[in-house]
């Protein structure tokens, strides 16, 4: 079963956030474990305004095409150019190192704890 | 994620065991089989490298037999059965009487009246059908035993010396001089299987044709006896990288009703030279004297995001084909498609845009196979 990180909160879309200021933001290893391998991440750009709940980049996997939602509203401050270059990380460690963007939050979506968003997606909180 | 279906999807003898190895499933063509175990990466990577195993069950098998067995399907098929010898096999199409493609199919020929014919998994019932109806007035038995029969691969360059280690020293000689689409009855793990040298991925390897009852059995020696030698079961996400790399073809996305032999390239499996007047010849003899409008090309993707199924391929921002099946290629680090394309921009070098979700992308026209293995 996927791990569910109890320290983090998520939203519906398979997005974790880790709550610092400003936010780190990932894909769930539920999210990253049903794509499978990744290959590509589309991210938005640093300094641009996402917005909680609307799409903001591509997640490619070698079946797939998955749209990234922004599980926040704010402005990107810096995105990880390691997971871009090397987008394995994200099946990897989909909460460590492959880790996506940081948001300056002005507003945060609705988002689930890892015990709701484990038990509606099938994941082992961790 | 979710697939709507009406029925349950069926399972093959080896569902178990791929539960049991953790397998991620999916449906295909009426079936949950396995869609990879671990990283549908390191599967490809295996059978270029190594070798993979996989479970093929879901795949059709239809016996025909009697005396008229050869000229009966040489009136079914597109290609010319009939000069194939016994122990051979022969890649071929049936088509409808518009010369629209029915279904590809490899045909096993076992003896001089008897032949296996082997349709994809979710065409078997009607390819099953069809050679039944057109079976009428011919001295022959149509049998579909899809349902005893199971299949499995081994593909790779390590495929042959993984069963050189489970046959005997007499079925040795005949399985490394075996040629490529070829077959014959081996025991392999003392299990009587028959044996064939196909595959659908680009490499070496063996498809092993063996009642259900077996299956299980047959699965776990070749696991065990490929274990020293790089060989990790593979599903259904690596076939499908594998095959696109070869560029073969996948029914229901480069072959359909709606195309002909000739749009996908596969003209010179059509035998008009046979005495046989068959399913489609009249319509396939019009459609190869006025050529095709739109040709199953390669593309090569220049930048690294890939194309997909159904994706628009435009030429100065016109629409000039679509994409059928699209993905990065894991073995040649860029984006690989095939696609129909207007015949007038299929030449190889021909620069093309494919539209990414609205972004259009360069990619351009390449020789198939993208890949293909040192022989």
């Amino acid at each position: 079963m996927s791990k569910v990180l109890s320290t983090l909160r998520y939203s519906a879309e398979h997005e974790w956030v880790d709550g610092s200021t400003p936010t780190k933001v990932g894909i769930t290893q539920v999210a990253a474990d049903a794509l499978g391998d990744v290959v590509y991440v589309d991210l938005p750009e640093a300094g641009s305004t996402v917005t909680a709940g609307e799409t903001c980049g591509e997640v490619e996997s070698t079946k797939s095409v998955s749209d990234l939602y922004a599980p926040v509203t704010g402005t990107v401050v810096e995105l990880n150019q390691e997971a871009i270059d090397n987008p394995a990380l994200l099946n990897e460690d989909p909460y460590g190192t492959g880790w996506l963007f940081t948001v300056e939050v002005s507003e945060e979506g609705p988002l689930l704890s890892a015990a709701d968003y484990a038990s509606a997606n099938g994941g082992d909180v961790e | 994620m979710s697939t709507e279906t009406t029925t349950m999807p069926k399972q093959t003898p080896l569902h178990g065991e791929h539960a049991i190895l953790g397998a991620n499933f999916t449906d295909f063509g009426g079936w949950d089989m396995p869609l990879k175990y671990g990283s549908e990466l390191a599967e490809h990577q295996a059978v270029r490298e190594a070798a993979g195993l996989f479970d093929l069950s879901h795949m059709g098998e239809v016996r025909v037999e009697g005396p008229d067995a050869a000229t009966f399907l040489n009136t079914a098929l597109a290609g010319n059965l009939a000069v194939m010898k016994v122990g051979k096999a022969k890649y071929s199409v049936i088509c409808n009487a518009e010369g629209g493609i029915i279904d590809d199919l490899i045909t096993y020929r076992r003896a001089e009246d008897r032949f296996l014919v082997v349709p994809n998994a979710g065409n078997a019932p009607v390819v099953a059908a069809a050679l039944a109806e057109r079976a009428a007035g011919f001295d022959v038995t149509v049998t579909d035993v899809s349902a005893d029969t199971a299949l499995v691969a081994v593909q790779g360059p390590t495929a042959e010396s993984i069963l050189l280690g489970l046959v005997s020293a007499e079925d040795a000689g005949t399985v490394t001089g075996m040629k490529y689409y070829a077959a014959d009855e081996v025991t392999v793990a003392g299990i009587d299987v028959l044996l064939a040298r196909t595959g659908y991925t680009g490499e070496d390897g063996f498809e092993l044709y063996i009642p259900n009852a077996d299956a299980v059995a047959l699965w776990k020696a070749l696991l065990e006896a490929g274990s020293g030698r790089g060989l990790i079961p593979a599903g259904l996400a690596s076939r499908d990288s594998l095959r696109l790399e070869a560029g073969m073809p996948l029914y229901g996305n480069e072959l359909t009703l709606e195309t002909t032999p000739f749009d996908a390239g596969l003209g010179p499996i059509v035998s008009f030279k046979k005495e046989e007047d068959f399913v489609g010849r009249s319509a396939l003899e019009a459609k190869k004297a006025e050529g095709p409008a739109r040709k199953l090309v390669g593309l090569k993707g220049l930048g690294r995001r890939a194309g997909r199924s159904h994706y628009a391929v435009l030429k100065d921002g016109n629409v000039v084909g679509e994409v059928t099946s699209g993905q990065p290629s894991p073995t040649l680090g860029y984006p690989i498609a095939l696609a129909y394309v207007d015949v007038a921009l299929t030449e190889v070098g021909t620069a093309l845009d494919v539209d990414l979700r609205g972004k259009p992308q360069p990619f351009e026209v390449v020789d198939l196979p993208f890949y293909s293995r040192n022989k």
